[in-house]
């Protein structure tokens, strides 16, 4: 039987030297002329605003792409990356901003997968063996068997953060790994790889937009803007006002209105009313029992819980991708079932999570993705035939209002930047009147002055009568957003509070007990 | 009726759909088992009714040639493999769409196995023989029924050994990987379109096998008439088998067992209803697929980057 390279132990963190990369994508400049350093046993952070360069970047270092100019350093040697399995051969491991899971596959096979070498004939015996001792070494838990595509956002980026961990790199990239994570759980992630990084086992480059872990984290910051380098520093010397001014250039935006000053919710007939709704999962388990939830014009209702506790169902059977099992969901005090006429009658818009994915065709332009709410009505469409012009002047003027940094209105919305894909959804779900506005973690990889936007520009939907339902990881978000919070667990509503009398504890131990029970059974 | 036939009675039905559906199945089990590693890798080829008549021609005349049937077999699956290779390059260019190369190489493959076979309709080329099981029995129906034909036994056992293969060994792992996301795979350094490429060819290889058994075992002639759309029922039946190759065996023993009711029980004097019973396969095909569908759950088992999939 051949060695198993990974019981060798790891030859520790590795000095990483980035100078002069380059890289253009047609007549975009994504990267132009970067440098950085990152010495061994460092966690470094790489900040930016959406579309700075930031994944660009990473994915050169690791080989995905190619850069057009410029030398890789590792250990102070000269080293070529083609492909990423050169920069596995040298221990360079990423976890990337879209996941890399194989959707069919289940959580063992695809953390065994990507062991670089795997052996002509596996033994799972022994594959579960070791797989079983490594989780053992871990805060959390995973569930080893189920298929990676049935995983909620925030279960798949905790198999990919530890599909790394397993690996035993030696630099570990991490482009905004905790966007789905809950506060708990990041600081269990993070704090785990900084544990390894202080001992020498690895260094760290992570890409975020949360000051909050930049402060608690990270060592040293390089902020990149439009691709260009912007600045560099130790976190120890810098605040995060200047922080912030290196990203953008200039002064930093407010945050969303202050609770007092937001108008009272108007006395009325709820807009969307859920009673006793259940549905099936994936693989036929039930994964709503019973939700009762009423939200009103003018209100939003936000909806905290640990991802999988069938928040994505929720949000599925209420735009229509999931059918519901049992129960009535009403809107405007008639029955509801998600249909494409009924979401036009009823004004019902929304923005899930993974947009790309959930709320846009990849290969189509971002001019066709902003239209799809309406390519079919006029004035886009008369008489069945699509006015082009007008459609085309649609999404120019929604790529304007809403900033989307975008090689133009022809460009396919696949290549787009993380946080600009969320801008266009954006853009095309709250440019109409909107009666019902369904959300899920709507800041999902948005730098802070996106966050401050998009939070601004709910309230204003708010402001204007919209009644808005919004699942998000985030407490701090659901606390300064919401009129009323619940907690989902296991698919079930096991709390509710007037969000201006939330206690983020109490709300956290909802959250987290039955989480806490629902391992105990697992 | 012979005398052996009275002796197991009505017993003769079961046992000729048996014999009946390991015969009509086995051009499907191969062909079947080829488009579901093909697919598996994130290609599908619809060409492969082309490869099953161009396998049958090539396979006919190499053994009218050599005069050994076995040769015949290997050069069928040396044309379905080159033919394969064509929709693997073809399919890897920009912007080349993967169903319109295989309905092209479909109407290449029949058009040209009907130009090069005209020579060979006529001459009588050493047809493969079978393997009895039935030796341990008087009766003559059993053993006739028991006359299984060695491709078959190819076929169930590349069944179960690719079942084997898809969870256990580095190749296998690897044309699931490339054929469920290319993202993933690029990630983790595996070569994507290499690995279809190699992919379709042995698609190709076992489909031009396959037409190897339609002109070399049954009905054991070449004409232009020899295949009644097999190379696209096996494709459907791998949709049918939920990509896994041993519910493309099972699949195809069940297409086979339905396609034989009709014949074994005329051959009882049952003859009303025969058109009828002709129609048993397909009817139960679209029955099977109507009852196991539910609209909650996703087309389970399909690998992520088929086009036909593909969100
Ligand atoms: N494959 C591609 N083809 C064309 N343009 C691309 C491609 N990938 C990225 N770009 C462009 O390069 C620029 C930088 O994108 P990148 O994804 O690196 O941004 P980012 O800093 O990671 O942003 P975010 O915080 O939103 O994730 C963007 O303008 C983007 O549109
Ligand atoms: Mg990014």
């Amino acid at each position: 039987m051949k060695p198993i390279e990974l019981l060798q132990p790891a030859s520790g963190a590795l000095d990483l030297e980035i100078l002069g990369l380059s890289k253009h994508f047609g007549d975009v400049a994504a990267l132009d002329d970067v440098s950085l350093h990152i010495p061994a046993g460092s966690f470094h952070a790489l900040l930016g605003e959406n579309g700075a360069g930031k994944s660009t970047l990473v994915k050169c270092l690791v080989g995905y792409y190619t850069a057009d100019k410029g030398t890789v350093l590792v250990d102070q040697r000269e080293v070529e990356i083609p492909t990423p399995r050169e920069a596995s051969k040298l221990g360079i491991g990423m976890v990337y901003q879209h996941f890399t899971l194989v959707p069919s596959m289940t959580v063992a096979e695809n953390l065994v997968i990507a062991r670089g070498a795997l052996p002509a004939l596996l033994n799972w015996r022994e594959e579960r063996a070791r797989l079983a001792a490594f989780m053992e070494t871990l805060p959390f838990k995973l569930p080893l068997d189920k298929p990676a595509g049935g995983l909620a956002a925030g279960e798949k980026q905790k198999v990919e953060i530890i599909k790394q961990l397993y690996l035993q790199r030696r630099l570990l990239i991490l482009d905004e790994p905790t966007s789905v994570l809950t506060l708990d759980e990041a600081d269990e992630a993070l704090g785990l790889i900084k544990q390894l990084a202080r001992n020498q086992q690895l260094s760290v480059l992570i890409i975020t937009h949360k000051f909050r872990e930049v402060s608690a984290y990270a060592d040293a910051v390089t902020v990149l803007r439009r691709g260009r380098y912007a600045g560099h520093g130790k976190v120890a010397e810098l605040t995060v006002d200047q922080m912030a001014e290196m990203m953008v250039g200039s002064a930093v935006a407010r945050d969303a209105a202050p609770r007092a000053n937001r108008p009272a919710i108007p006395e009325g007939a709820a807009r969307l009313r859920i009673q006793q709704l259940t549905a099936l999962g994936d693989h036929g388990l039930p994964v709503l029992k019973n939700i009762d939830l009423s939200v009103y014009p003018g209100e939003i209702l936000g909806i905290a819980g640990v991802s999988g506790n069938g928040q994505k169902a929720l949000i599925e059977v209420l735009i229509g991708q999931r059918e519901k099992s049992g129960g009535k969901v009403q809107v405007h005090g008639k029955d509801y079932s998600g249909r494409r006429a009924e979401l036009a009658l009823c004004k019902v818009n929304s923005l899930p999570e993974e947009p790309l994915r959930n709320a846009c065709v990849g290969n189509l332009s971002v001019a066709d993705n902003l239209a799809l709410r309406n390519y079919d009505q006029p004035p886009l469409a008369r008489s069945g035939w699509i006015n082009w012009r007008a459609l085309r002047a649609q999404a120019k003027t929604y790529v304007e209002n809403f900033r989307i940094k975008t090689d133009g209105i022809d460009a396919k919305i696949q290549t787009l930047s993380g946080g600009n894909v969320q801008r266009a959804v954006l853009a095309r779900e709250l440019s109409h009147p909107v009666d019902l506005l369904i959300v899920a973690n709507p800041v999902f990889g948005l730098d802070f002055n996106a966050v401050a936007e998009t939070h601004s520009r709910l309230l204003a939907a708010r402001a204007q009568g919209t009644a808005i339902l919004l699942v998000s990881e985030d407490l701090d978000e659901l606390l300064e957003l919401s009129d009323r919070i619940v907690v989902m667990s296991e698919g079930e509503i096991v709390f509710e509070v007037d969000a201006a009398h939330a206690d983020i504890r109490e709300l956290g131990r909802h959250m987290a007990g039955s989480h806490a029970l629902a391992e105990a059974t697992a | 009726m012979s005398t052996a036939g009275a002796t197991i009675g009505w017993w003769g039905v079961p046992l000729a759909v048996l014999a009946g559906a390991i015969r009509v199945s086995t051009p499907y089990l191969l062909v079947s088992l080829g488009e579901c590693i093909t697919e598996k890798s994130g290609r599908i080829n619809l060409g492969l009714e082309g490869v099953l008549i161009m396998g049958a021609m090539a396979g006919y005349a190499t053994a009218f040639a050599t005069g050994s049937p076995w040769a015949g077999v290997l050069a069928a699956g040396l044309v379905g493999a080159v033919f394969g290779l064509l929709h693997g390059l073809l399919c890897s260019l920009k912007r080349v769409n993967d169903i319109a190369i295989g309905i092209s190489i479909m109407l290449l493959g029949t058009g040209l196995a009907f130009f090069l076979g005209k020579p060979f309709v006529q001459p009588q080329a050493p047809m493969l023989s079978s393997i009895s099981f039935g030796f341990w029995s008087d009766s003559t129906q059993i053993q006739s029924a028991l006359q299984i034909n060695p491709l078959f036994i190819l076929g169930a056992v590349l069944a179960f050994a690719l079942h084997f293969a898809f969870r256990h060994t580095r190749l296998g792992l690897q044309v699931r990987i490339v054929g469920d996301s290319e993202d993933a795979a690029r990630a983790l350094g595996y070569p994507v379109l290499p690995t279809r490429i190699v992919a379709t060819v042995v698609g190709g290889f076992l489909a031009g096998v396959g037409g190897a058994f339609l002109s070399l075992y049954y009905p054991g002639s070449w004409n232009e008439g020899l295949s009644s759309g097999q190379g696209i029922i096996a494709v459907a039946l791998v949709i049918f088998a939920r990509w896994e190759p041993l519910r493309c065996l099972w699949a195809s023993l069940l297409f086979g067992g339905a396609s034989a009711l009709g014949p074994a029980l005329q051959a009882m004097g049952v003859s009303s209803g025969y058109y009828l019973f002709n129609a048993a396969p397909y009817a139960l095909t679209l029955g099977i697929l109507i009852a196991s569908w539910t609209p909650n759950r996703a087309l389970s088992g399909a690998p992520g980057e088929l086009s036909l999939v593909r969100q």
